[in-house]
């Protein structure tokens, strides 16, 4: 019995040495021991730890058959009982990214297995998994294989040494994760917040403790040319729903929007009218859902002419903790029936 | 949700209260809003004033509409403030 550690290693068609893109439609197959870039990683790695066996599947075979790889590799994980399984580098490959990162996923939820894997940070994989794996960052290509290795085996080894409790991204050089760890601190929140400050205020460097998301950029659309003759539409994230909420949207998180019926509506009554937000005071919007829907006003632009009409129908959620990944999926799905309706200009409201 | 709807092609405007956010998610057409709770109206004004004030956002976020920017544009009333 050695005390190794024993890893088994998951490598697309190319990197498992059986062939390029024409390959990319093999099924999932099990080998003993390191292949290709694997035994450059298990000379790395010394006599710390092992691959005892690398999984290799093409591609496109993985992605176009996902449970069926998903249940094949559990079922191999399960044999082997690997302490670690290591998957990739994926560079920037997008499919190989998302093998790497769903059998992260199956490692991780499903049988308790850590991950170490490596990736480029804009792979649609890491944004998709990265909570399922230590990631380390490489490069786009697989000409950063001669770094990716010594960092994935650093991380390795420090694994080792930590009996798996990895610090944090910074010190062990691994991706976020999207992950929040409680830690206890000597000092207060208020003095770290307003010492950060003061450095801020001397323009020297400081370190956040919660960084903001990365949010991207899209083009203005074009003005409205005529609005005597556009039909526009009313959306919130301030969460004025139907009295009673009827389709129960969260006050915080929201798992969905809701879309209600403006019909014959002229201005949004206290006894039909609420808000389901629960990240501000509702007091002010229950008594008046004019006042974050301004439905009233809507109606008055509609008659006198302003406007060419209101869309009949409104959108709403709960802004409040709702992710942005989830509030992208909303907004998507509003603004393909918007479109459907003819709609052609919004006013989005937002507490 | 400004971004989702204005890259499908529609013209958006984003009444809101937290201006920074709102420049941080990335709408490009902002007209600030009253208060977090009541982002379009005021409870300490009579009915008709308020309605009023509430009247002026919605024609500012009209404005909006109607006006072609390049980049992001706070639509703040009198001033605008471009950055």
């Amino acid at each position: 019995m050695s005390n190794k550690l024993r890893i088994v290693h998951y490598l697309n068609q190319f990197f498992g040495q059986i062939g390029g893109e024409d390959k990319a439609d093999i099924p999932l197959r099990k080998e003993d021991g390191a292949v290709g870039a694997g035994t450059a990683l298990n000379n790395l790695l010394g006599e710390d730890a092992e691959i005892v066996n690398t999984i290799i599947c093409g591609d496109t075979f993985f992605n176009e058959n996902i449970e069926e790889s998903k249940s094949k590799i559990k079922a191999m994980l399960q044999e082997i009982k690997p302490d670690l399984l290591v998957a990739g580098p994926a560079f920037n490959a997008g499919r190989y990214g998302v093998a790497c990162g769903t059998a992260a996923e199956i490692a991780k939820t499903e049988l308790g297995i850590d991950v170490v894997s490596g990736i480029y940070p804009e792979n649609p994989g890491y944004e998709m998994f990265k909570q399922y794996a230590y990631f380390v960052e490489t490069s786009d290509s697989a000409a950063g294989m001669r770094s990716a290795l010594p960092d994935m085996a650093k991380i390795i080894k420090s694994y080792i040494q930590k009996d798996g409790e990895l610090k944090s991204p910074a010190e062990e050089e691994y991706l976020p994760r999207g992950v929040r760890k409680n830690v206890f601190v000597e000092e207060r929140g208020a003095a770290r917040a307003v010492k950060m400050l003061l450095k801020k205020l001397e323009e020297k460097e400081f370190e956040t403790e919660y960084p903001m998301p990365v949010f991207d950029r899209v083009e203005p659309a074009e003005a409205i040319r005529d609005m005597k003759k556009t039909k526009v539409a009313l959306v919130t994230t301030g969460g004025i729903v139907p009295k009673g909420n009827p389709d129960h949207i969260e006050s915080s998180s929201a798992s969905k929007f809701g879309e209600y019926s403006l019909e014959g509506v002229m201005s949004l009554e206290q006894a039909s009218y609420e808000t389901a937000h629960g990240g501000y005071d509702p007091v002010c919007a229950n008594m008046d859902s004019n006042r974050v829907l301004p439905v009233d006003i809507m109606r008055d632009l509609e008659k006198e002419g302003v406007i060419g009409e209101l869309h009949n129908k409104f959108y709403t959620t709960v802004g409040n903790g709702t992710s942005v990944a989830n509030s992208k999926i909303y907004a998507e799905e509003i603004a393909e029936k918007l479109n459907a309706a003819g709609v052609q200009a919004v006013i989005l409201t937002s507490t | 949700m400004v971004k989702e709807i204005e890259k499908a092609g529609l013209a958006v405007v984003h009444v809101a209260t937290v201006v920074p956010i709102s420049k941080t998610v990335g709408a490009n057409r902002i007209v600030p809003a009253v208060a977090i709770p009541y982002p379009l109206g005021n409870p300490a004004l009579s009915e008709s004033e308020e309605k009023k004030l509430r009247r002026s956002i919605v024609e500012q976020a009209i404005f909006a509409l109607e006006t072609d920017i390049d980049k992001q544009k706070v639509f703040s009333g009198e001033k605008e403030e471009a950055f």
